[in-house]
C-alpha cells in the first residue's frame, strides 16, 4: 500500500517514487504536500538543510522528474558567478521548452534582464500556470556572489509575479546565510540523517545477484561495526563496502567457510577493515591501488600511504639541518644553551616561565628562528666539523623549496632570514632512524 | 494611506511634483500599501490615460554599483522610448534623464504626462557612485518642468543619514513610518480573517463549515498559546503566513478541516533549532571531538584554540576514561575535525594561508555549550563514558 498519496498526481508515479526513495517517505510527502496541485502557488522559497549525502539533491531530483514536474536545476558550485548562473537557468528554460530548435546564446547581465528574460521564457513555454521549481544546489556558495543574489532569489517569485518556486539545497544552517538587512525568510526543512537501520537498510540494497541478501547484511553489518564511529556518510560507507566485499567472499571462494560461518569471516576481514581505515577512507591510496593488493594478498602491514615519510630521502646535511630546524622552532632559546653547550650553567625558572608552561610549544605551532641560531644548533649535534660552504646555504633553500621549512617574513631584512619548520615529530623520527 | 492617494492625486490631476519615503520594517506592509493605493488611483476617473509609471528595484540595479546605466536603460525601456533613444550618446546623465523628459512632452503635445517613480529598496540606490539617479529625479521633482513623483520604500530607518546633502536638499523630506502596531487580540482577529474563505466560495456548505472551524480554533487555548508564542518572536506578518500555509498544507481529502493538533505540529517544525539538527547526524568521534572543545573554552574562557589542542585534551580522555571508544589514528581525527569544519560548526579565525600549517590554525567554537548538551540528550546510541566525559568539570583532571 503506498504510503504517499496524493489527489493531483497518479498513484502509479507515486508508487515508483516510493521505492526509489527508501526511508524518505516523510520527507517527501511533506514536499509534496507543500508543494500541492500543479497550478496552486507554493512558498516563494524553500530551504532544505541536511548532512552530506543525506539524500537531498537524490530526493528533489527523483521527485521533479519522476512526477514530471517542469523544473530547473543548477549546482552553484559549477556555475559560480552570479551571470554564469542566471544565463544557466536561462538556457535550461529555453532547451527544456523545444527540442527541436537550437538553442540561441543568452546575454544576461544583470538581474534586471534575468527578470526580463525569464519571463519571456515562461510564456514561451506555456506552462498554463504550473510551478516552475528553480532548483540550486550548493546554495552556500550562493553567499559567496554578488550580495543582492540571494535576497533576490528567495523573492523571485513577487518580483518576477510568476508561479516560481525557488528550492535552495544546502548543508549549512540558515542562521548563517541571512544577510544583514534581513530578506523574506523561506521555509527551512531538515532531512535528518540516517539512523544505523537505515543505512543497513539503504546499503543492503546494492548486494551483488550472486549471493544471498542474508549474507551481504551480515556484511553490512561487520562493516557498519567497524566504521560508524567515525563516518556516518552514505557514500563513504557505500565507497568502503564495494571495495572490500571482495576480500569478504575469499573464504567463501576458496572454500574454507561456507555463507554462515561468520567468525571464520570475521577474522579474516576484521585487519583489513582496520587497514582499510587507515589508507582507502583517508584517500592516501587510491582504490585501484588498494585492489590490486588485495588481490595479491600482502600484508596489510605494508601499505603505505601518501603521507608515509618513507617516500622522502633527504641527503645526510638535509636531515640534519631540518632536525635542526626541529629543534629550533620547538625550543625556546632560553633552553639552547642548557643543551648544546659541554658546560651549561644553572636555569633559573622565572615567573615568566611558570606561568606559561602549561600551553606546551607542542600545541601551539613552530616558532619562527633566525638563520644563526639554525647552523649553531647545526654545528653542535653533527659530530665532524662543518664548514659554512655554499652547500650547506643551498640545501637550506631546497628544504624551503619542499615546503618542508617556510620562510617568515620578507625576503631582505636586515637581520637576516628566519625560518620555521613545518614538518611533524613523527616525521624527524622516522628521518632520524 | 489617505496621505499617500493625496499625494499622488495632487500629482497626477494638479500636476505638482512631490517626493517622499515610506519607511518600516521588513514585512510591514509597504510594498501592499503602494499597490492598493496605486490601484485606488488608477479607477480614479481624471487619472486612466495620464498616469506613466516606472518600476525601479534596487535590488535588481545593483550589478555595477558604480554608475547608473543599468538604472537608465530600465527607465528607458518603462517609458517605452527605446526607439526614440536609438544610437544617441549621451554625456551625462542628466542630460540623458532630461531629453527622455522632453520626448515625452513632445509626444504629449497638450501638456506633460505626470510621471510616478516607484523606488524600491531605496538603501541600495544609495550606494551608487554619487547618487547621480537619486540626485537627477529629486532635481527634476523640484524643478517645475515635468510633474514628477518619487517615491522610495526602504527599510532603514537611517536612510536619511546615507543620502549626500544636495540629494537631501532636494528631498521633501515627507516620510511615512508603517508600524506593526496591533496587540494580540487584534493579532488573532487578522488569523481569523486570513484563515475564512471568502463569500465567493464555489462550495458554499463547505465553506460555511470551515469558518465555523475557524471560529471554533481561534478560541481554543492551544492554538492561542501557538499563536502567543510566534506573536512574541516577531509581529511580522509574513511569519504567520508561513505558520498558516504550512498547517493547511495538511488539509488532505481524508482531512478536511483544520485541526489545533495541526497548528501545534506546524509551529513545532517552525522552531526548531537547527544546529540542534546538525549535532544530531554527527557520528560519536565528532560529538567527542565537540565536547573537547567545550571543555577547552570553558578551561581557557573561550580563547581560540587548534587542531593540536584539541586532539590532546581528546587522548586525555582516551587514557583515562573510554572503553567504548577505539583509540583512532590521528589522520582519521584529522578528517573527522575537517568534517566539522565543512559544516561551519567551527571556524577559523583567519584564511589559512599556504604557509601555516592545518594543524596549528587558530579557530572557534560556534556552538553554545548548552546547545551541545542539549543535543547529547538526544543523540542516539550514545555511550555513557562519552556522555559522562561531557557533563563533568574539571574534577576529574
Amino acid at each position: 500500500m503506498p504510503n504517499l498519496e496524493h489527489p493531483a498526481y497518479p498513484a502509479a508515479d507515486l508508487l515508483r517514487l516510493e521505492s526509489l526513495v527508501p526511508c524518505r517517505e516523510s520527507q517527501v510527502s511533506m514536499l509534496l504536500s507543500i508543494f500541492g496541485e500543479r497550478q496552486h502557488f507554493s512558498f516563494p522559497s524553500i530551504f532544505i538543510y541536511g548532512h552530506t549525502s543525506s539524500g537531498k539533491t537524490y530526493v528533489m531530483q527523483t521527485l521533479l522528474t519522476t512526477l514530471q514536474l517542469p523544473h530547473v536545476f543548477v549546482n552553484c558550485v559549477e556555475y559560480f558567478t552570479s551571470r554564469l548562473l542566471l544565463e544557466e537557468i536561462l538556457i535550461q528554460l529555453q532547451s527544456s521548452s523545444s527540442d527541436t530548435e537550437q538553442t540561441c546564446p543568452v546575454h544576461c547581465d544583470s538581474l534586471n534582464d534575468f527578470v526580463r528574460l525569464f519571463k519571456q521564457a515562461v510564456a514561451r513555454r506555456e506552462l498554463q500556470d504550473e510551478t516552475l521549481y528553480i532548483v540550486l544546489d550548493r546554495a552556500e556558495q550562493l553567499r559567496e556572489m554578488e550580495a543582492n543574489i540571494l535576497p533576490a532569489f528567495l523573492r523571485l517569485q513577487e518580483l518576477t509575479d510568476r508561479n516560481v518556486t525557488v528550492v535552495l539545497l544546502s548543508e549549512i544552517v540558515w542562521e548563517l546565510f541571512c544577510p544583514n538587512v534581513g530578506c523574506l525568510e523561506p521555509f527551512t526543512m531538515y532531512f535528518p540523517d540516517y539512523s544505523i537501520g537505515h543505512l543497513q537498510k539503504i546499503l543492503s540494497q546494492n548486494h551483488p545477484p550472486e549471493y544471498s541478501a542474508d549474507f551481504y547484511s551480515a556484511y553490512i553489518n561487520i562493516l557498519l561495526g567497524v566504521f560508524y564511529m567515525v563516518c556516518r556518510d552514505l557514500k563513504e560507507l557505500r565507497h568502503l563496502a564495494a571495495l572490500n566485499f571482495a576480500k569478504y567472499c575469499e573464504p567463501v571462494v576458496r572454500g574454507e567457510a561456507n555463507e554462515r560461518d561468520t567468525r571464520k569471516l570475521w577474522k579474516n576481514i576484521e585487519p583489513h577493515l582496520k587497514a582499510a581505515m587507515q589508507t582507502v577512507y583517508l584517500r592516501e591510496i587510491s582504490s585501484s591501488q588498494w585492489e590490486r593488493l588485495q588481490h595479491d594478498g600482502g600484508e596489510p602491514g605494508q601499505l603505505k600511504g601518501l603521507s608515509a615519510h618513507t617516500h622522502v630521502e633527504l641527503p645526510y646535511y638535509s636531515k640534519f639541518l631540518l632536525i635542526a630546524a626541529y629543534l629550533a622552532s620547538y625550543n625556546p632559546v632560553r633552553t639552547d644553551k642548557r643543551f648544546f653547550l659541554k658546560h651549561h650553567g644553572k636555569i633559573r625558572k622565572t615567573n615568566f616561565m611558570k606561568k606559561h608552561e602549561k600551553t606546551s610549544n607542542h600545541l601551539l605551532g613552530p616558532k619562527p628562528f633566525p638563520l644563526d641560531r639554525l647552523l649553531a644548533i647545526l654545528y653542535s649535534i653533527v659530530d665532524n666539523r662543518v664548514a659554512p660552504t655554499a652547500n650547506i646555504f643551498s640545501q637550506i633553500t631546497s628544504l624551503v623549496t619542499l615546503q618542508l621549512l617556510s620562510m617568515v617574513g620578507q625576503q631582505d631584512q636586515l637581520d637576516g632570514p628566519r625560518y620555521k619548520c613545518t614538518v611533524s615529530l613523527d616525521f624527524i623520527r622516522a628521518i632520524a632512524r | 494611506h489617505r496621505h499617500l492617494l493625496e499625494l499622488l492625486k495632487r500629482t497626477t490631476v494638479h500636476g505638482e511634483s512631490n517626493s517622499a519615503l515610506i519607511i518600516g520594517p521588513r514585512g510591514s506592509g509597504k510594498t501592499a500599501l503602494l499597490n492598493h493605493v496605486l490601484k485606488d488611483l488608477r479607477e480614479m476617473k481624471q487619472v486612466t490615460e495620464n498616469l506613466l509609471e516606472v518600476h525601479l528595484n534596487g535590488k535588481l540595479n545593483i550589478i555595477d554599483p558604480t554608475n547608473d546605466k543599468v538604472a537608465l536603460k530600465e527607465i528607458t525601456r518603462q517609458l517605452q522610448l527605446e526607439n526614440v533613444v536609438g544610437d544617441k550618446v549621451f554625456g551625462s546623465f542628466a542630460e540623458n534623464l532630461a531629453f527622455l523628459l522632453e520626448a515625452l512632452r513632445r509626444g504629449n503635445r497638450t501638456s506633460s504626462c505626470p510621471i510616478l517613480f516607484v523606488l524600491d529598496e531605496f538603501d541600495l540606490f544609495v550606494h551608487h557612485k554619487n547618487q547621480t539617479l537619486l540626485y537627477n529625479l529629486f532635481d527634476i521633482s523640484q524643478s517645475a518642468q515635468t510633474p514628477v513623483t518619487v517615491i522610495g520604500l526602504t527599510c532603514r530607518q537611517d536612510v536619511l543619514e546615507l543620502l549626500e546633502k544636495r540629494v537631501k536638499s532636494r528631498f521633501s523630506h515627507r516620510q511615512i513610518y508603517l508600524m506593526n502596531s496591533f496587540d494580540f487580540k487584534q493579532y488573532i482577529k487578522i488569523f481569523k480573517k486570513q484563515l475564512s474563505l471568502p463569500a465567493e466560495f464555489p462550495d458554499e456548505t463547505f465553506a460555511q463549515k470551515w469558518n465555523n472551524n475557524v471560529q471554533h480554533l481561534s478560541e481554543d487555548k492551544t492554538v492561542q498559546d501557538v499563536l502567543q508564542n510566534l506573536f512574541h518572536h516577531t509581529k511580522d506578518l509574513r511569519s504567520l503566513h508561513l505558520l498558516l500555509m504550512l498547517a493547511v498544507s495538511a488539509v488532505t481529502v481524508h482531512h478536511p478541516l483544520l485541526t489545533a493538533a495541526d497548528l501545534q505540529e506546524a509551529s513545532r517544525q517552525h522552531r526548531t533549532d537547527s544546529k540542534a539538527n546538525i549535532v544530531h547526524g554527527l557520528s560519536v568521534l565528532e560529538i567527542c571531538l565537540l565536547i573537547a572543545m567545550k571543555h577547552l573554552n570553558d578551561v581557557y574562557d573561550g580563547e581560540p584554540f587548534n587542531f593540536e589542542m584539541v586532539y590532546n585534551e581528546f587522548q586525555k580522555f582516551l587514557q583515562r576514561k573510554a572503553h567504548s571508544i577505539y583509540d583512532f589514528e590521528k589522520p582519521v581525527v584529522m578528517k573527522a575535525f575537517e568534517h566539522l569544519l565543512q559544516l561551519e560548526l567551527v571556524k577559523p579565525l583567519e584564511r589559512p594561508s599556504a604557509r601555516a600549517q592545518r594543524e596549528y590554525l587558530l579557530m572557534k567554537l560556534l556552538l553554545d555549550s548548552s546547545q551541545i548538551m542539549d543535543a547529547l540528550q538526544v543523540y542516539p546510541n550514545c555511550p555513557t563514558d562519552v556522555k559522562q566525559w561531557a557533563a563533568s568539570s574539571l574534577s576529574w583532571l
